[in-house]
């Protein structure tokens, strides 16, 4: 068992809710390498050999498993540019605890890249949790550009589970989902900025196979001088249903940008966006007023449960 | 216990002054029901505003146990002893009914707890529960929610606005019952704005306010006889046109 440091155990905390063990399948990556890997019997692990990543092999047999993957980067100046797979075999269930965290005290930017394909077979079920965070105490920015793409074969179900804390300077997200017939995606996207963050999410929905539904929730705080720019696509092409709503809440003298598309390209399509970008809601202030709450202590619950 | 003085409150609506309130005084003594009634738009629900602290008047004075609260925040009155129930109560994205409940009792509730705040307003406290304070719930489910948060925490003085609006039937005379032993336990006095009848005639003293004067105030069995005789006058004449 590989010993960790106290700023890793730390950072894992923030980026691993359920607390990362070095237990059943994970792999921890650590400035650059893999630190530890496990295997299971049903899941195995293994490291590429052509570039940085792992291959994750989640056999059919798979019900009700986790799969831990926290990326730490406690070094300031690096740029770690990963390729993770994932191939999961038709009727696998499994959940995937991703999340980077990057600790940055130096004067040089730390960058994470992290290329993430999921490949997922028919009548499958994963659930993927992703969880950014940046802290220490450094003027070198910490920078996060995850790209997750998603193959989603017939009748399988994908929830995508994306949470940036705080403290990340820079984000480009992107996200691309193609979905065959009767696949059911929920994603949900939530983000909060402050100081002079960025932070941009493009996201590609194809809706190809008939009876496919996608259902996009994306909550956003931007506070300070901090800059969100949404943009959430979804492209019915068969009989489908998609749903998307982005709501964020401004605050201070950020900005946010919400600009949704939605392309149907078959008669059957049903495609429906809600985007809704405000200040925090006078009256729910008031009533936590009532509670005997500060403005203050208010605006912070109201924060903390919309992100939730 | 609760004392108020020469209410006045003239708010600017597109530049011009106007005469919302005009020097509303009364007491509500403690462990007494008062409730307030009148024509729409006669001003009742700005004196429940008023009291609670979310508008401010421009002249008057509001006093609790004979200390004069009419500075204070909506936080202090709150910590001082009152609660509210507001008409139209906000959503909240993400907050479970739960934790909604959690935040009005100052503590983390159990669920228990939590159980009997719902059951007491005519919910299921387990399909409740975990679901979100957003515009999945009904019209009249938030309603109900907004009195269980009142419920939720010991008050000196609970005030209520139109508790009855959007409620079914079947939940009314459940929510009438928990005015009821409320009203029983004399623990807090309560001032319930209404228009039901069959509110009014739990009240002690009951209170008319039209266009922003108490046009009658006394004891229940006074004044809801009148208001039943009057019920087909609505007050108005070429010179007060009618609000209702």
């Amino acid at each position: 068992m590989a010993n960790l440091d106290q700023i890793t155990e730390s950072v894992l905390t923030q980026i691993d809710g359920g607390g990362f063990r070095q237990e059943g399948a994970y792999n921890l990556r650590y400035n650059g390498y893999s630190l530890c890997h496990g295997n299971t019997e049903h899941i195995t692990i293994k490291r590429k050999e052509d570039r940085e990543g792992i291959d994750v092999y989640i056999s059919g047999q798979t019900k009700g498993e986790q799969v831990h993957i926290p990326v730490v980067v406690s070094a300031s100046g690096i740029t770690d540019e990963v390729y993770n797979d994932f191939y999961i075999e038709d009727g696998a269930q499994v959940t995937i605890v991703a999340g980077c965290g990057i600790h940055n005290s130096g004067c040089n930017d730390s960058r994470h890249d992290g290329i993430h394909s999921f490949h997922v077979g028919k009548d499958a079920n994963v659930r993927y949790e992703e969880k950014h965070y940046g802290e220490g105490e450094g003027t070198g920015a910490r920078i996060l550009n995850p790209v997750t793409r998603i193959y989603m074969d017939e009748r399988s179900v994908f929830t995508l589970d994306t949470v940036q804390i705080r403290g990340v300077d820079s984000t480009r997200r992107k996200t691309e989902v193609v979905m065959e017939g009767d696949s059911r995606l929920y994603v949900m996207e939530k983000l909060m900025t402050h100081d002079s963050q960025s932070a941009v999410s493009d996201m590609d929905i194809c809706l190809n196979g008939p009876g496919s539904s996608a259902r996009i929730i994306s909550r956003s705080v931007a506070r300070d001088n901090s800059h969100q720019v949404f943009h959430p696509k979804a492209i019915g092409n068969a009989l489908c249903h998609a749903h998307i709503q982005c709501d964020s809440i401004i605050m201070d003298h950020a900005r946010v940008c919400s600009i949704p598309e939605i392309d149907a390209r078959h008669v059957d399509a049903a495609i429906i966006h809600e985007a809704a970008i405000g200040r925090i809601n006078s009256e729910q202030l008031i009533k936590l007023n009532t509670f005997g709450l500060s403005e203050e202590a208010a605006e912070a619950i109201i924060i903390e449960n919309f992100l939730n | 216990m609760l004392e108020v003085r020469n209410l006045v409150f003239h708010p600017l609506e597109n530049g011009l002054e106007i005469s919302i309130i005009e020097n509303i005084s009364f007491t509500v003594e403690q462990g007494e029901m008062l409730v307030i009634t009148g024509p729409n738009g006669g001003g009742k629900s700005t004196v429940a505003r008023l009291l609670m602290g979310i508008e401010t008047p421009d002249s008057g004075e509001i006093l609790l146990d004979g200390v004069d609260i009419t500075g204070w925040s909506i936080a202090q009155r709150a910590n001082a002893g009152i609660g509210f129930a507001f008409q139209q109560p906000p959503r909240f994205k993400g907050m479970t009914v739960k934790r909604l409940l959690s935040i009005a009792a100052g503590c983390e509730l159990p669920e228990s707890r939590c159980c009997d705040y719902l059951s007491a307003v005519g919910l299921c406290a387990r399909e409740y529960l975990d679901r979100e304070v957003d515009n999945t719930l009904s019209g009249g489910e938030m309603k109900r929610l907004e009195i269980a948060t009142v419920l939720a925490r010991p008050h000196k003085l609970c005030i209520f606005d139109e508790p009855e609006a959007g409620i079914d039937l079947w939940s009314f005379s459940m929510l009438v019952d928990q005015f009821r032993r409320l009203h029983a336990e004399k623990k807090q006095s309560l001032i319930l704005i209404s228009h039901q009848e069959k509110i009014i005639q739990m009240a002690d003293r009951i209170m008319v306010i039209r266009d922003g004067r108490v046009a009658a105030l006394g004891p229940g069995d006074e004044v809801l006889p009148q208001l039943l005789g009057g019920e087909k006058d609505c007050g108005c004449t070429a010179n007060s046109p009618c609000r209702a």
